[in-house]
């Protein structure tokens, strides 16, 4: 059986304006980075972005630079150099790549939107609910750039979010407040920064429609998609410009779903993706799945960037329970209801778990939770070993026999 | 049946006799024609090289032989790491399914199927029907496979024939405590260095390779030991039953069982149609 070449996967005409409002917001960063027009603050991926925008500052967040190496598979090059300096290959690799990006002076941003290098820092700013890692990782910079590493540090495993939880966190991220007065040269303006949670919440609210519409069946969008189109909700949210983009996405969806469209043709399975997607290999697992007529249609992590407690009518407090809400800082028994809610929510058939290997945080695989959700809720898993970046650690013969081998239990079971 | 299948069924002519089942592994192919009756008519293994499709096709060439040069196959199924590259298959379906159906052939009870393949191991799990409850296969490193097996051979400078036969001569065994094989092999030298004979040395290897299988699944209900690993070294299904206390089933050349589960579904397809 020769194998064919043919693609499966179904363009979203939004892509294009997504591409250019990309470029736009790299644009700026380094126009400014180059004339010094605006402070450049580097903040985690769930950090405290509304806080550093009601500054004034553009904000740069390295984790979608760590992304952009993953999908351009630049990092199994760049992870080295970081190992060579003693930063170790079992730890995040999204720092290795970064890191040895920094260190080779090779980004995929040059060839992506022709700029020279990442914008250099004013500050950086971190929030250690994902992970330890990301407060290292800005430690890095902190002692390359000599510029101030600030943050907030999460407490991890929460169940229920009490008023202790909270009390520390508030106060932390008002913490912030004087350094970045003194960092932008600028007077903290409380009215500004409801402005922009405002806007950080209606993005996410449209945000959370278009991974919704994905309860649709057929699916009018897939995770594989979801993976790009998350891009302005992570870099832009608080911005204007990523509520307009999320209308123009959610409108293309609707229209498929009037239309009964699928982003997979004849739409047999549904899947759900718990962990980090391997970024090296979105299109060969977007194409196997469409191929066997399976539909990735949700995730956990697409979902992580929907902040619905931004509604509150204490910014601070708005941003104190949005960035702690969420599923990787809370308990494995929060987990397990989430992701039991999701399978039933999403009607999905099986569920894909991703055993990253430098990513922990975000391997839920890890305490026996696929074995009591399957026992539960009678949905078959699997698990793959991979890694979000370093495709070393990654076996592409052994991930799709197992996902193959899942879609033919389920053709059995049919 | 998937769309593929379906598609590739269509074009089956009904009147031919013979089902192959081809199961190319990432260490040996394995391929077995079978007749209507579902007897087995040629079984060939071969390694399986670096050219899938050749190593493939010679070993039709040489099963055609064995059943008197007839070319008469209705149809085929592929299976294995390398089932894609078999230019002469009607279908590919993957060796966790195949294992299955060939293990179901000989053992139709709900069973719990232990694969211990060159390079990776697979757990599956069966209903009463044959059915496939669920499966698990190895994290990516070669501990506790055949590539574990051939390693420590090496290290020993034994031929990999050669173990089994060592490894009965004793009950004593060595612990070999490493999940990575290169550092297993470091643990043998220290091993050698004390004079410990290499029986246990082997002994203790295969001791290694079911501590690996036990650390995957609970391994409940009835256990069907197959793949190549227990084909060549029948002590590793004795040191499993000693392990889990229980009996441990072994078909019939359960290098073959998914090969012949590949045939049995090729020919479960050309009666459908």
């Amino acid at each position: 059986m020769a194998e064919e070449k043919k693609t499966f996967i179904k363009k979203i005409r939004s892509a294009g304006p997504m591409r250019d409002l990309m470029a736009d917001y790299f644009k700026e960063m380094d126009e400014a980075a180059k004339t010094g027009s605006a402070k450049i603050a580097w903040c985690t991926s769930v950090g405290p972005a509304e806080l550093l925008r009601a500054f004034d500052f553009l904000v740069y967040f390295p984790e979608n630079h760590g992304a952009m190496l993953g999908s351009s598979r630049m990092a199994a090059d760049l992870i080295p150099a970081a190992n060579a300096i003693g930063y170790s290959p079992d730890i995040c690799s999204y720092l290795t790549s970064d890191v040895g990006s920094y260190l080779r002076k090779n980004t995929p941003l040059t060839k992506a939107f022709g700029m020279e290098g990442v914008p250099k820092p004013d500050v950086l700013v971190y929030n250690t609910n994902q992970c330890r890692d990301v407060k290292e990782w800005f430690g890095f910079y902190e002692r390359e750039f000599n510029v101030p590493a600030i943050g907030i540090d999460t407490m991890r495993g929460i169940g229920d979010i009490t008023p202790n939880h909270l009390q520390g966190l508030i106060g932390q991220h008002k913490a912030l407040v004087p350094k970045l007065e003194q960092i932008s040269g600028k007077r903290f303006d409380i009215d500004r920064l409801k402005e922009v949670v405002a806007s950080s919440y209606r993005c996410t609210k449209l945000w959370k429609k278009v991974l919704r519409i994905a309860e649709n069946k057929p699916s009018p969008i897939t995770f594989f998609d979801g993976t790009i189109h998350m891009g302005p909700a992570v870099v832009l949210r608080g911005d204007e410009r990523a509520e307009r983009y999320y209308e123009m996405l959610l409108a293309e969806l609707e229209e498929r779903v009037q239309n009964g469209v699928g982003a997979v043709d004849g739409e047999t399975y549904r899947f759900y993706w718990e962990g980090m997607p391997v970024w090296g290999k979105l299109r060969e697992h977007a194409e196997f799945f469409a191929e066997k007529k399976s539909c990735v249609v949700a995730s956990t992590y697409c979902n992580s960037w929907i902040f619905e407690d931004l509604g509150h009518e204490d910014p601070f407090e708005g941003l104190a329970r949005a960035y702690t809400e969420l599923f990787i800082v809370r308990s494995e028994n929060f987990k397990e209801q989430y992701l039991e809610s999701m399978v039933r929510d999403y009607n999905v058939n099986g569920v894909i778990y991703h055993d990253a290997k430098t990513c922990p945080n975000n391997s839920n695989n890890r305490y026996g939770l696929p074995q009591r959700l399957t026992k539960s809720l009678g949905v078959p898993h699997v698990v793959i070993n991979g890694d979000l970046n370093d495709l070393r650690l990654y076996s592409e013969e052994q991930a799709k026999t197992q996902f193959e081998a899942l879609v033919e239990q389920l053709h059995e079971r049919a | 049946m998937s769309g593929e299948e379906q598609e590739k069924a269509s074009k089956v002519p009904s009147v031919r006799k013979l089902f192959c089942g081809v199961d190319v592994g990432a260490s040996a192919t394995k391929l077995i024609l079978l007749d209507s009756e579902r007897k087995v008519r040629a079984k060939v293994v071969r390694p399986s090289g670096v050219d899938y499709a050749a190593t493939a096709k010679e070993c039709l060439d040489q099963a055609a032989a064995e059943v008197g040069g007839s070319r008469d196959i209705a149809r085929t199924v592929s299976t294995g790491y390398g089932r894609r590259n078999v230019n002469f298959a009607d279908a590919s379906l993957t060796e966790i399914h195949c294992h299955g159906v060939g293990c179901y052939h000989h053992i139709p009870r709900p069973i719990t199927i232990v694969d211990i393949g060159g390079q990776d191991n697979k757990v599956i799990r069966l209903d009463a029907s044959g059915q496939r409850l669920d499966f698990k296969m190895n994290r990516k490193c070669a501990a506790g496979t055949g590539a574990f097996i051939e390693e420590m051979a090496l290290r020993l400078g034994l031929d990999v024939g050669e173990m089994d036969p060592l490894a009965r001569t004793t009950e004593e065994a060595v612990r070999l405590s490493s999940f990575c094989t290169v550092f297993a092999k470091t643990e043998i030298l220290a091993h050698l260095r004390k004079g410990i004979p290499v029986a246990e040395i082997v002994r203790g290897a295969f001791m290694s390779v079911i501590q690996r299988v036990v650390e995957m699944d609970p391994l409940d209900g009835e256990v069907v030991l197959t793949g190549g690993v227990v084909e060549y070294n029948p002590t590793i299904a004795d040191i499993l039953s000693k392990k889990i206390g229980r009996r441990v089933e072994v078909p019939p050349h359960p290098q073959y069982t998914g090969a012949l589960g590949a045939a049995l579904v090729a020919l479960r397809q050309s009666e459908k149609k």
